[in-house]
């Protein structure tokens, strides 16, 4: 109990930046641009925003569905390696990180519009410009491309840390290469999965750049809403609404998600 | 040893920072600190060096001794909301017209002292008393110029340029580019429809959102200044913007063509004005005769291409520039050319959120999907939880026999 006061900087600086800008977001979320009054005028023209929460909540799923399915065998193998390459692998999947993130997406749009590198290279073999940037699968093309180190991170270290044992015993008891990796590697990696999916969903789900570079006019997102409410439209009320709402969706979504780390798997493990 | 020698770098550490300090201390004591001003300006919108054209800040600061810190937006309606919301102060700006009187209005700018700005005096007689600031009390004009379309000869049909149907034309589709805030991109739409530039009329702003709406489909993005570097590398066709920035595209790409449609086209003027938020006003203004200085002006607007409204500029420019058709249209031309006014507040506020309309309409076929797909995600969720804790329960129960 008396080591609780080295956890009181965070409070303070949580109490500071995190706790009062929240307030101030719903402040302005529940009052009237001109009149400053009271009004859930804000809250109750959300409805016609619907169309775009979903497709933004659609994209970030997808596109965190993608980064598991091609971070997860990433992350096993970089796990089975020796404790020198593994450090090394581990490395080289951060380092797109080191790069400015907007200079990245910027680099996918150069190299995917109509007389872009790839087109350029596709005409030269004779094959028309095709369409591959401005649309929804540029846009989670993006999305994957940027978050996928968060998705190996986590999956890297909770697959590492796995029971060796565990994998021997269930051998030795019968099971095959499937069965050894159903029953044993995949339910306890699921920690991983979880916080994985959650590191790849949450920046998805609320990212505007990506969208506004590699998406179409009709790829809007819900950041790109808010972004323009602050930035020109000069409603701050509307933005506090809609991102107090996309707020709320997000701790749906995680809440879900960590439905699927119970106790029980803590009980597998010796 | 070791200890002494760590003792020693202590020291002399010690002794060094003392002495950057007493130094610091007293170059700051002996010399003035040198003033900066912060200068808030468009995008693109001043020669800056390259091609061996002047840098006007680095020759302001030069003659002047004054420091120009230079910060740049990509639209009115995002300068005005930095001004709004505070934080940053600026003592230079650069609003359009339109936005020079809503500045006005709300009260938002300094009157300027035209003891510190002489070469005001030299502003050419039609571009003084604007119906944006009748008494010439609060803006000086920086520029003039006007809005059109820019082709791309190589790809568009010379019968299918003349008039805004261009950007609506379905042969072009996925190329055209279109303005990114709600004034112009509603003004465009306004002149097609044959409507007053500053119609309050809530049912003819409906139409013109139903007429943009219409357009989208059609419009490979909307753009501000991003529309360089597409129509230069014929990434896009067709886009419509300011003739002085299509004269600057024109160097980099040849094949780039300029028309001012027939239907009328907006002739605007943006100006140097002073915000309330100006920490050093005798430095602002000092910056704002120095852009007016007529050789400044011309050398200056030379490089950006937009129009130039001051007397005697011209003479600074390379005569070619000074009598480019596109910059100074003939009488004829500039007849069809309308000026955006300020809109009342609510009007405003009704463009912004049927803009807001325009830019989220339409469904993508991922939406369809995306809802499907969703019903099916929340499915399994449910169905695994579900699972559990019925696992769970039988568990407890095994437990508890």
């Amino acid at each position: 109990m008396k080591r609780q006061f080295l956890s009181g900087p965070y409070l303070v600086w949580m109490f500071l930046f995190t706790l009062i800008p929240l307030a101030i977001v719903v402040y302005y979320a529940f009052t009237d641009s001109v009149t400053g009054s009271f009004t859930l005028s804000n809250m109750a023209s959300m409805g016609s925003y619907l169309p775009i929460f979903l497709r933004s909540v659609w994209l970030a799923v997808v596109s965190a569905l993608i980064c598991l399915v091609v971070g997860y065998p990433v992350a096993w193998c970089i796990a089975q390696t020796k404790p020198m390459t593994q450090r090394f692998l581990y490395m080289l999947v951060m380092l797109p990180m080191c790069i400015s993130f907007l200079l990245r997406t910027l680099a996918w749009v150069s190299l995917l519009e109509d007389t872009g590198i790839i087109n350029r290279l596709l005409g030269q073999i004779g094959i028309g410009p095709l369409r591959l940037v401005r649309n929804d699968g540029a846009v989670i093309l993006g999305m994957v491309y940027n978050y996928l180190p968060y998705m190996i991170m986590p999956l890297y270290t909770v697959i590492m840390k796995i029971d060796h044992r565990l994998v021997d015993a269930a051998q030795d008891l019968g099971c095959d290469g499937g069965q050894v990796f159903l029953r044993v590697t995949l339910p306890l990696s699921v920690p991983g999965i979880v916080s994985g999916v959650t590191m790849v969903f949450v920046p998805a789900v609320s990212t505007f750049y990506i969208s506004q570079k590699m998406g179409g006019t009709t790829s809007t997102m819900i950041g790109d809403v808010i972004e323009s409410q602050f930035k020109t439209a000069y409603n701050p009320n509307l933005g506090a609404a809609l991102s107090l709402v996309l707020m709320v969706l997000v701790l749906v979504c995680v809440a879900v998600m960590n439905h699927f780390t119970g106790e029980d798997e803590s009980v597998v493990t010796i | 040893m070791k200890r002494n020698l760590s003792r020693i770098l202590a020291l002399v550490m010690l002794v060094s920072m003392i002495a950057a300090f007493s130094l610091l201390g007293g170059t700051s004591a002996a010399k003035e600190e040198p003033v900066t001003i912060n200068v808030y300006n468009w995008g693109q919108y001043i020669s800056d060096g390259t091609d061996g054209y002047i840098d006007v800040n680095a020759a302001f600061t030069e003659e002047t001794g004054i420091q120009v810190n230079y910060i740049t937006f990509d639209s009115n309606e995002t300068m005005y909301t930095k001004l709004k919301t505070g934080g940053a102060s600026y003592d230079v700006i650069f609003p359009s017209d339109y936005m020079v009187a809503r500045l006005i209005k709300e009260g938002m700018l300094l009157p300027l002292n035209y003891d510190n700005i002489p070469n005001a005096s030299l502003v050419l007689p039609a571009y003084r008393g604007m119906a944006h600031d009748p008494e010439d009390k609060y803006s000086v004009p920086y520029t003039w110029g006007g809005t059109g379309i820019i082709y791309n000869t190589k790809y568009v049909d010379e019968a299918d340029v003349g008039s805004w149907d261009l950007l609506w034309n379905e042969k072009y589709k996925g190329k055209i580019l279109m303005f990114d805030n709600p004034r112009d991109a509603f003004g465009v739409a306004e002149f097609r429809l044959g409507y007053d530039v500053n119609t309050a009329d809530p049912q003819q702003l409906q139409a013109c959102a139903d007429l943009l709406m219409q357009q989208k489909p059609l419009v490979q993005d909307y753009v501000m200044d991003q529309i360089y570097d597409k129509m230069e590398h014929e990434e896009a066709w067709i886009g419509v913007y300011y003739a002085g920035d299509f004269i600057q595209m024109q160097l980099e790409n040849e094949n780039l063509a300029f028309c001012y449609p027939e239907e009328g086209f907006n002739l605007f003027v943006d100006a140097m004005c002073i915000p309330t938020s100006c920490q050093n006003k005798d430095a602002a203004e000092a910056y704002i005769n120095f852009l007016c200085r007529p050789d400044v002006c011309g050398e200056n607007l030379e490089y950006l291409g937009y129009s130039v409204p001051i007397d005697g500029a011209t003479e600074f420019m390379d005569p070619e520039a000074a009598a480019n058709p596109i910059a100074y249209p003939d009488d004829q031309t500039l007849a069809r050319g309308q000026i955006y006014l300020n809109l009342p507040a609510e009007t405003s506020q009704l463009m912004d959120s049927l803009w807001l309309k325009v830019k989220t309409s339409g469904t993508s076929k991922t939406l369809i999907i995306g809802i499907i797909g969703l019903v099916v995600v929340i499915a399994v969720c449910a169905f695994f939880i579900i699972r559990k804790n019925k696992k769970k329960a039988k568990r407890k129960s095994l437990y508890t026999k």
